[in-house]
Order: structure tokens, then C-alpha cells, then sequence
């Protein structure tokens, strides 16, 4: 009877399992067929001659551009977001003054609010200083908006540095630049690394502001420059699964390598703590 | 003298101000001012290229009065309801990983791989899915019998619902994630003490698990609730909103007045309302599930 109940158990879980992951098998096997192969029935069948030249078709019908887009924006903004975020953290955590927790929580106003609502000013905005189709928009937007969720994510850790470490440093006679850069960072590391998972995932998955701030392909990034494939590909469906497959596949090799990382970066940007 | 050095050293002014403006300078900027100016950009009648006219609360009235505008908050309003009452399903199965099963661990590597996509790779993949000749869902519906399944997303009355099973599939893998998490940090002496005193696994989960986890699970309904408030991505991408405003969301009803019709006076109204819409609910939803402690999220 208890092994029943567990077999149960099981079969539940495994439910759950095959509702994940089928959809994303089916997607991996579709890009592999043709069309014939596709539409001949059975969803799961394995392509018998593995289409590899959808691959290269993609490749060569450009999407290298949107790659290395979304590559350098991903990078370039996660790096800027969290040591712009850690050094705000610093100044609000361990440096004294009266503003601290106002400052505290106007940046954490923006953990609440929907992008949508601030959209249209912030276009107007980027056309008035001609940012608009220039991928700097694209980049300080990312700063800023995830600023808020860093911040927070970097708080609770900050809180818990001892006060003797930064003592010891000022009255050793190291400047504030030093304590931080030298000591702070460095004992920070573990958490700054949970940051940055969570930021390259936000980052490249990221569609509405390039949806809307970027005009031209040589400054679109995957999510966008999808769109523009598979509209392109209209119902040659191997290319658009070997494109689809290609977007998703750098953050899927990732979570394969650092799986815990991301899942603590994920409890850690839901509930505080 | 070591501590009045020190507090002098950790209070310079200038050094504050240095470490905190960055930062300061781009939330202002780029996320506090544009919320007001949404507001204020919310009386005027504007293409958003030329002049602006000031038109009062004009905008603001025939929002009120558009029934496309309270069909998109409709339609969120429901996903907000559908994700909510979906955490119920999310907890069950943390409840039965969290049971000493063995290969939990993986699973639930598994079950977060959807969440780690794009939203528009998602909408792109179940485009695809919900095919209604040769997507993934209708080639087995028919392999097991049926002879006619719908034609998912050009179904007015079906739409909704079929848009819902991506957003289920989307976020179950993190709540499913953030209640194992919760429910691991449940000590093992309580869990214990019940087991001795004759408590079924049932009973455990349901009079001790559940009760001790429930802040976390009051955090999660927020986040789904105004989540949900705020879906676009996913939609824009699957079904633009239709067919003729079924799956429309107040974000891409926003959206498409702005960046389809250039109508930027409205859109950004809309786009204000759904501020204030979000704020209230998250106000409200944070005082019915409130205790005597805090809740922080």
C-alpha cells in the first residue's frame, strides 16, 4: 500500500515533468526535420536523416548579427547593473547619512511598477536626445530597470558584513575606494554571481524595449530578430525551430553548468532572504 | 579615536554621493520621472511627433468609456485569477517534492527549463504547438481518436485559455521552486514531533507544511496577481491580442495605441491607468493577506 502510494506520487511528478519538457523535445526534434517529416504525423518520431542544413540556413540568412547583439548588451548591461547596484548598496548599507532609506526605497519603487506605464515617456525621451535605433538606449534601459531587483538581491548580504571588517580597513588607513573595491567586492562575490545569473537571463530574454527603441536589424538582438526569421521562414518549419533553438540554447547550456546558481538566483529575486 | 575616524570616514559627503548618484540618477530619470510624465502626457492629444494639446482629463474619461479598454482589463483581471488560483496546483507538487522522493533534485531542474526562455521564443514555440493542422498538441489528439480539435488561437472563445497553458508552463517551474525552497527551511524536529504523535503525510503536509509556509505562499500571490497585470510579451508575440481583441491585455492595448495607431495623448493614459490599477491591487492584495508579521517581497 505505501509503495503504491509512492509509485502515485511518482507518476504525479512525472506528469508534471513530461507537460515541461515535451514541448521543448518536440521543438529540438522539429528542427532536425522537414517539412514531409514534420507533417507526416507522429509529433515524437526521430528525423531520420537529421537536418543540419536548417542550422546552416539560419546562419546564413544572418542571425549571427542578432547573436552577437544580444551577447554584448547582455554583458555590457549585467556588468554596468551590478557594480552600479553594489555601489549603491554600499552607500545605503554601510556608509552613514539621513536619506539612506528614502533613497532605499524610491530604487525599489521600480520593483513594483509595469514598464508599460513608463514606455511611451521614455521613448519620447530617447528620440528628443536621439537614442532612439542607437543601442546605448537599449543598454542604459537595462541598467536601470535592473537596478531595483539587484539592489534588493544585494541587500540582504550586505546587511550581514560584520562592522570589525570595515573598522579594521579605515583604521589601517585605507580609503572608502579601497574598502570597497579591495574588501567588499571580493567578500561579495558569491552573491554578486548570483546578480549576474539573474541579470544575462533578464537581459537576453528581454523584448520590449529593443521592440520598441530599436529600428534597424544591425542593432536588433535575438528575441527580436526572431521575429523577424520566422516571419521570413513562414512555413518552412525546420528553419524556424533551428532558429528558435538557437536562442534558446545558450541560456539552456548555461543552466546546465550552474543550474544551482540559477535556481538560488530565482528563490532569491521571488522572496527576499 | 579609531571609531570618531571611522564614522567620519564612512559619513564624507562627497564619497556618498559618488557611490549612490549613479544609480540615482538612471531610477529618477528613466523610471521615476517617466511614470509621472505618463500622467501628464495622459491630458494631451499627441501622434507623438508633432505639438502636444492640452485636452484636460479627456483621455482619462473616454478610457472610462471604452469598452475595448475594460475588454483588455477583463481579460487581465481573469489571468491574474486563473494565476492565482493555478498556485494551489504549483504547491501540491512542491508539497509531493519536498516528501523525501528520491531524484527530486532533478526534477525539478526540469520543471524550471521553461522559465529560462524568452517569452517570445515561448510564444513562438506554442505558436507552433497549437498549430491546427500540424502542431504538436492536434497531431496527438488526433493520434488518440479526435477527429476534429480546434483551431486553438483563431478561437474567440477558446483563446484565452489556450494562451493560459504557455503562461501555467512558463511560471510553474518557479513557484514550484520557491515553495521546495520554503518548505525545505521547515526544521525536521517539527516534522518529527508530528510523525510521532501518529500524523499521516497528509496531515503533515496539509496541518503543518502548508501553515508554515504560508507567508511565502501570500508573497506569491502578489507576484502573481500583479504579474499577471502586467503580462505582454507572451501575447503580442502568440496573438497580437486577437482575433479581434479576444486575448487583448491592457499592456498591448497600450502598446498598439501607442505604436500602431501613434495614438501617444490615450495610449499613455492607458498606460497610467494601468499604473494606478496595479498599485491598488497590489494595496489591496497586501492588506487581506496581511498578519501581524511583515510581509517583505
Amino acid at each position: 500500500m505505501r509503495k503504491f502510494g509512492y509509485f502515485l506520487l511518482y507518476v504525479c511528478l512525472g506528469a508534471v515533468a513530461v507537460f515541461q519538457i515535451f514541448p521543448v523535445l518536440w521543438l529540438f526534434l522539429f528542427s532536425l526535420k522537414t517539412n514531409q517529416e514534420i507533417f507526416a504525423g507522429n509529433p515524437f518520431a526521430l528525423p531520420l536523416d537529421p537536418k543540419w542544413e536548417n542550422y546552416v540556413k539560419v546562419f546564413e540568412g544572418g542571425i549571427d548579427t542578432y547573436f552577437w547583439n544580444s551577447i554584448w548588451i547582455t554583458v555590457v548591461a549585467t556588468v554596468l547593473t551590478v557594480l552600479i547596484a553594489s555601489m549603491a548598496t554600499f552607500a545605503i548599507t554601510r556608509m552613514k547619512w539621513k536619506f539612506s532609506s528614502l533613497v532605499l526605497g524610491i530604487i525599489m519603487v521600480g520593483l513594483m511598477i509595469p514598464i508599460h506605464s513608463a514606455l511611451i515617456p521614455l521613448y519620447n525621451m530617447f528620440l528628443n536626445v536621439n537614442l532612439i535605433d542607437n543601442p546605448l538606449s537599449i543598454v542604459i534601459t537595462y541598467v536601470t530597470y535592473n537596478l531595483p531587483i539587484t539592489v534588493m538581491i544585494l541587500y540582504g548580504f550586505y546587511t550581514t558584513i560584520p562592522r570589525e571588517i570595515e573598522e579594521a580597513a579605515i583604521i589601517d588607513g585605507s580609503s572608502v575606494h579601497r574598502l570597497f573595491f579591495r574588501i567588499i567586492l571580493p567578500i561579495s562575490a558569491p552573491i554578486m554571481s548570483t546578480t549576474v545569473i539573474i541579470n544575462m537571463i533578464y537581459n537576453w530574454n528581454e523584448f520590449v524595449f529593443v521592440n520598441t527603441f530599436i529600428s534597424s536589424d544591425k542593432y536588433k538582438t535575438l528575441t527580436v530578430g526572431i521575429q523577424n526569421f520566422i516571419g521570413q521562414y513562414m512555413t518552412d518549419w525546420g528553419a524556424i525551430g533551428a532558429t528558435l533553438v538557437i536562442s534558446v540554447l545558450p541560456i539552456i547550456v548555461a543552466f546546465f553548468f550552474f543550474s544551482n546558481k540559477i535556481m538560488e538566483g530565482i528563490t532569491a529575486s521571488a522572496v527576499k532572504g | 579615536m579609531g571609531l570618531n575616524c571611522m564614522n567620519k570616514v564612512m559619513s564624507n559627503k562627497w564619497i556618498i554621493t559618488l557611490y549612490i548618484l549613479p544609480a540615482l540618477l538612471l531610477i529618477t530619470i528613466l523610471i521615476v520621472i517617466p511614470l509621472i510624465l505618463s500622467g501628464y502626457f495622459g491630458l494631451m492629444k499627441w501622434d507623438g511627433i508633432g505639438a502636444m494639446e492640452f485636452i484636460g482629463l479627456d483621455n482619462y474619461i473616454v478610457a472610462l468609456q471604452d469598452s475595448k479598454f475594460w475588454q483588455s482589463a477583463l481579460h487581465s483581471f481573469l489571468l491574474a485569477i486563473f494565476s492565482a488560483l493555478s498556485l494551489i496546483g504549483y504547491l501540491a507538487v512542491a508539497l509531493i517534492l519536498a516528501s523525501k522522493l528520491k531524484g527530486t533534485n532533478f526534477l525539478r531542474k526540469i520543471y524550471l527549463i521553461p522559465m529560462l526562455l524568452s517569452s517570445v521564443a515561448i510564444a513562438q514555440l506554442w505558436i507552433k504547438v497549437y498549430n491546427p493542422s500540424n502542431g504538436m498538441l492536434n497531431s496527438i489528439l488526433r493520434m488518440i481518436g479526435f477527429e476534429n480539435p480546434p483551431a486553438w488561437l483563431a478561437d474567440p472563445n477558446i483563446v484565452l485559455y489556450a494562451i493560459f497553458i504557455p503562461i501555467i508552463w512558463q511560471y510553474a517551474g518557479f513557484y514550484i521552486l520557491i515553495y521546495y525552497a520554503a518548505l525545505k527551511n521547515i526544521p525536521e524536529s517539527l516534522i518529527e514531533a508530528a510523525r510521532i504523535d501518529g500524523a499521516t503525510p497528509l496531515q503533515i503536509a496539509l496541518k503543518i507544511k502548508v501553515p508554515l509556509i504560508m507567508n511565502v505562499f501570500k508573497v506569491t500571490i502578489v507576484l502573481s496577481i500583479v504579474g499577471s497585470l502586467k503580462y505582454f510579451d507572451l501575447i503580442y508575440v502568440m496573438t497580437g491580442g486577437g482575433p479581434n481583441g479576444a486575448s487583448e491585455v491592457m499592456a498591448s492595448y497600450m502598446y498598439k495605441l501607442a505604436f500602431s495607431s501613434y495614438n501617444f495623448g490615450y495610449g499613455s493614459a492607458i498606460g497610467f491607468l494601468l499604473l494606478i490599477i496595479t498599485l491598488i491591487v497590489t494595496v489591496i492584495i497586501r492588506k487581506l493577506t496581511a498578519t501581524d508579521e511583515e510581509i517583505q517581497y
